[in-house]
C-alpha cells in the first residue's frame, strides 16, 4: 500500500497506517545499514535537491546520506552559497530548480508553512526538514522508530517532551505522531516556552520535572537554543539547568528506569547532565543512525509513489 | 446637463428619509428635483433607470492606505479614488504612513492636487508626531490649515502615553481626533493571533492584549485630556468591551471595524495564505461575535476597509516575511450588506450610517443631504445582487484579498459625486 499523500509536509494529519508503513520500511533500510555494501539501487535516476536556508549540518548530512545510500543524485543548495543572498525570491529560486528537472526537495527554512507553499508552485515532491517552529515530521519519525525499537510499542506509552516546546518544530511533529500511534503525550518546561491552547491538542501540561520522570516511561528532551531567541524565555541557564536538567541524581531519586532521547546536539551540563547523556537510559546515538533509515523509507516511498 | 435617477428609493437615516420609487433630477451634478418630474424636466436629460435600486448618501471609507507619496507601484492617489468609486465610495481618508509621511503641509497639499477632479473626495489624516516617530508631536496647527481632518501614526500606536497625552491636548485645540492603531510595541512582532492556531501553525504569535492595552491607555489618556480618540480596526472582545464602558462614561472614544474583521477568523490563516495576514491579526469567533454585538449596539460606530495595497512579489512570499494588509476598497459594502444587512446584524439605516454618516461626522465632514440645491454626492446600491469578486477586474494596483472568488449577495452599482457618475466601469460628466 502506498503513501496516501505525495510530499511529507508535516504529521498533522498523517494517517497511522502511513506512520506505520514509514516505520516498518524503515526496518528493511536500517537492516540494509549494517551490511557491509550500504548501497540499494532503489531511487537510482532520481534527482533530490536538498534545499537548506538554515543552518543544519546534522539533518542535511542524515538525508544527503539517505539519497546516496538510495542511489539517488543528490544536490545541496545552502543559503550561504546561494542567489538567495543576492535578493532572489524564495519562488524565483524554486522555480530555477524545478527547471533543472528534478524530482524531490527536501527543505529547511526559518519561515512556517514554506514547504506547503513550495507544493503549490512546482511538481516535486516536497520533504520538510524543519520549518520554523512549525513541524519536522522526520525526526519524529525517527524519535517513534527509536522508541518503538526500545520499547516495541508506541500505543499506550507515556512520553513527555522536555524543555522549549514552544520554540521548537520537534515538539508539535511528536505530538501529532505519537497521539496518532496512540501514545500518551505531556509536554513539561517552563511556562514562558509552553505554548498557550497546547492542551487542546490533547496534551497534559506539567512543570515539575520530578512529576515527568515519575508518570513517564518516554522523555524526548529537547536542545535548549542558547544562541537564539530562546534564551530571553528563561532567567540564567544555571537556573534551567537546576530545575529543568535531567541528572542521573534525578533519576535515581524517582527509581525510575526511563527511556531519554534526544535530537542533538546537546548541551551538556544544560538539559542533560553529561552522565545522563552517556549513561544506560539514553539511546542519542541509535536515533542518528535510525535518522538515515527513516529518511531513506521516506524518500523511498515518496519517490516511487508514481 | 440635465440626468434623470429613475425609478429609486432614497434613504438618508440623517435625515429620516426612506422614499420609494422616486424619480431624480440633476443639473450639472446638483439636485434640482426630488419627485414629481414633468414632461419638461425630461426634455434633453440623460435617464438612468435604476428600479429596484436604494440611493444613499456616499459611502465614506475613513481608513484608505494610498502608498503615495512613496510606493507607487502598490497604489497612487489616482488607481485608489478609481477603486474606491468602482468600490462604491464617494469619499475616503488616506493614512499619513507614506514615504515621507504626511507630516508637512507640503505633502498634504500634493495629496490633494493628486485627487483634484476625482469623483472621489480625498481626505488627508497627517501624522500625530514627526515622521510617525513617536518623538515630538507634528505641526498639527499647520496640518490642520493644510486641510487635514484628524492625526494618526498608523502602523503602529503613539509610541509613549507622555507623547499621547501631549498629542492629545494640541489636537483638541481643533477638534481633531486621534486616529490610534492600538498596538502595544513589547508584544508586537508576531505573524498572526496567538490561539491554537498559531500553536498550530507554527507561526509567531501577536496577543490580544497587544491591542487590549493600548485602547485601555488610550481611553485613561483621553480621559485625562478630553481629547478625541478614534480606535482603528478594533479587533478583540475586550477591546470591544473597553470602548462599550468608555462610552457609557460619555468619554470621546469612537471606533471602526474592518470587514474583514467581522467577517474571517484566524482558522483562514491555516492555508498560510499571505492574503489572510494583517494587522491587527484575524483573531477568533469569540472576537468577531462581540464585534457583531458592538456594531448593533452602537460601540463601533463605523465600517472601514483598511485598505492597505501590497505588491504581488512582496506577498508571494513566506508568510512570517509578507507584509501586513489586504486591500478592501471593492468588497467593503459586498462584504458589509452580506455579513450584516442580510444575516440581519444591522438594518440597511445602521449600515449606511456606519459606512456614510458616521465616518463624517468623527472627521468633522459636512454630511451629504438629499435636498434641492445640494450636491448630488450618493452612493447607488443594488441589495440583492449575488456577484463573485473576481481581483482581476479590480481598480486597485495591488490584487492581495483574501476574498477572490468569493461570493457576495449586495453590491455598489453607482457612484455619484463632483458631477461625475461611474457606472458600468467608466466615469460619465453630468
Amino acid at each position: 500500500m502506498p503513501l496516501s499523500s505525495k510530499h511529507l509536509l508535516g504529521l498533522q494529519g498523517v494517517p497511522k497506517e502511513d506512520i506505520q508503513l514509514i516505520l516498518d520500511t524503515a526496518t528493511t533500510f536500517r537492516e540494509v545499514l549494517e551490511r557491509p555494501i550500504k548501497r540499494v539501487p532503489t531511487l537510482q535516476g532520481k534527482t533530490v535537491v536538498n534545499l537548506f536556508y538554515e543552518n543544519s549540518t546534522r539533518t542535511r548530512i542524515s538525508f544527503e546520506l539517505a539519497e546516496k545510500r538510495l542511489s539517488a543524485d543528490s544536490i545541496n543548495f545552502a543559503v550561504s552559497s546561494s542567489s538567495v543572498s543576492k535578493g532572489e525570491s524564495f519562488k524565483d529560486t524554486m522555480r530555477n530548480i524545478e527547471a533543472m528537472k528534478v524530482d524531490m526537495v527536501v527543505v529547511r527554512h526559518s519561515a512556517a508553512g514554506s514547504p506547503l507553499f513550495l507544493t503549490k508552485i512546482c511538481d516535486a515532491n516536497i520533504i520538510n526538514a524543519g520549518d520554523g517552529i512549525h513541524e519536522h515530521p522526520t525526526q519524529a519519525l525517527l524519535d517513534m522508530y527509536s522508541i518503538r525499537e526500545k520499547l516495541r510499542r508506541l500505543e499506550g506509552l507515556k512520553v513527555c517532551i522536555v524543555g522549549d516546546i514552544a520554540h521548537s518544530r520537534v515538539a508539535l511533529s511528536n505530538i501529532y505522531g505519537l497521539k496518532t500511534m496512540g501514545a500518551d503525550v505531556s509536554v513539561c518546561g517552563p511556562l514562558t516556552m509552553i505554548p498557550r491552547y497546547i492542551e487542546e491538542l490533547g496534551v497534559k501540561v506539567i512543570h515539575n520535572i520530578d512529576e515527568a520522570i515519575q508518570e513517564n516511561d518516554v522523555l524526548n528532551v529537547l536542545r535548549i537554543q542558547l544562541e537564539r531567541k530562546a534564551r530571553e524565555y528563561f532567567p540564567s541557564i544555571r537556573e534551567y539547568a537546576k530545575y529543568f536538567g535531567i541528572t542521573e541524581e534525578r533519576l535515581e531519586k524517582n527509581g525510575k528506569d526511563i527511556l531519554i532521547l534526544h535530537p542533538g546536539p546537546i548541551n551538556r551540563g544544560v538539559e542533560l547532565s553529561s552522565a545522563v547523556a552517556d549513561g544506560l537510559n539514553q539511546i542519542i546515538l541509535q536515533q542518528v543512525t535510525n535518522g538515515v533509515a527513516i529518511r531513506m523509507a521516506v524518500l523511498y516511498l515518496l519517490g516511487t509513489l508514481n | 446637463m440635465k440626468t434623470i435617477l429613475k425609478n429609486v428609493t432614497l434613504i438618508n437615516p440623517n435625515q429620516n428619509l426612506n422614499r420609494k420609487g422616486i424619480d431624480i433630477l440633476l443639473t450639472d451634478g446638483i439636485i434640482s428635483k426630488i419627485g414629481n418630474l414633468t414632461k419638461e424636466d425630461k426634455n434633453d436629460s440623460h435617464e438612468y433607470d435604476f428600479s429596484g435600486k436604494v440611493i444613499t448618501p456616499g459611502f465614506f471609507d475613513m481608513h484608505v492606505h494610498l502608498r503615495e507619496p512613496g510606493r507607487e507601484d502598490e497604489e497612487t492617489v489616482l488607481t485608489g479614488c478609481n477603486a474606491a468609486a468602482n468600490g462604491g465610495f464617494t469619499g475616503i481618508a488616506c493614512m499619513p504612513n507614506t514615504e515621507p509621511a504626511v507630516d508637512t503641509a507640503e505633502v498634504v497639499e500634493f495629496i490633494k492636487k493628486q485627487a483634484a477632479n476625482h469623483l472621489v473626495d480625498v481626505e488627508v489624516i497627517g501624522a500625530a508626531t514627526l515622521g510617525r516617530k513617536g518623538e515630538v508631536i507634528s505641526p498639527m496647527a499647520e496640518l490642520k490649515e493644510a486641510g487635514v481632518k484628524g492625526f494618526s501614526d498608523d502602523g503602529s500606536a503613539v509610541k509613549t502615553a507622555g507623547i499621547l497625552k501631549r498629542a492629545l491636548e494640541y489636537s483638541n485645540m481643533f477638534d481633531l481626533p486621534i486616529i490610534e492603531h492600538c498596538e502595544d510595541e513589547s508584544l508586537a512582532g508576531g505573524a498572526m493571533n496567538e490561539g491554537l492556531n498559531s500553536t498550530m501553525l507554527g507561526l509567531p504569535p501577536i496577543p490580544s492584549i497587544a491591542e487590549d492595552l493600548i485602547v485601555m491607555r488610550d481611553i485613561i489618556v483621553s480621559e485625562y485630556t478630553g481629547g478625541r480618540i478614534h480606535i482603528a480596526h478594533i479587533s478583540t472582545k475586550k477591546s470591544v468591551e473597553m470602548v462599550r464602558e468608555a462610552k457609557k462614561k460619555g468619554l470621546r472614544i469612537t471606533a471602526e471595524v474592518t470587514p474583514h474583521h467581522f467577517t474571517l477568523t484566524d482558522d483562514a490563516v491555516r492555508t498560510y495564505d499571505t492574503n489572510t495576514k494583517m494587522n491587527p491579526p484575524l483573531r477568533t469567533q469569540n472576537d468577531v461575535n462581540e464585534i457583531l454585538l458592538g456594531l448593533q449596539d452602537g460601540t463601533i460606530d463605523c465600517i472601514a476597509s483598511d485598505h492597505a495595497p501590497h505588491s504581488l512579489e512582496e506577498k508571494e512570499a513566506e508568510f512570517e516575511y509578507a507584509p501586513n494588509g489586504i486591500i478592501g476598497l471593492e468588497t467593503q459594502i459586498g462584504l458589509s450588506l452580506t455579513e450584516l444587512f442580510h444575516k440581519k446584524i444591522l438594518s440597511l439605516e445602521k449600515l449606511i450610517e456606519k459606512m456614510a454618516i458616521n465616518p463624517r461626522k468623527i472627521l468633522n465632514i459636512p454630511i451629504p443631504k438629499f435636498e434641492v440645491g445640494e450636491k448630488a454626492n450618493f452612493t447607488i446600491l443594488d441589495l440583492d445582487e449575488i456577484w463573485t469578486v473576481d481581483l482581476s477586474r479590480s481598480k486597485s494596483k495591488s490584487k492581495n484579498s483574501p476574498f477572490d472568488k468569493r461570493l457576495l449577495t449586495g453590491k455598489p452599482v453607482a457612484t455619484v459625486n463632483n458631477k461625475l457618475m461611474f457606472y458600468k466601469d467608466k466615469f460619465i460628466k453630468l
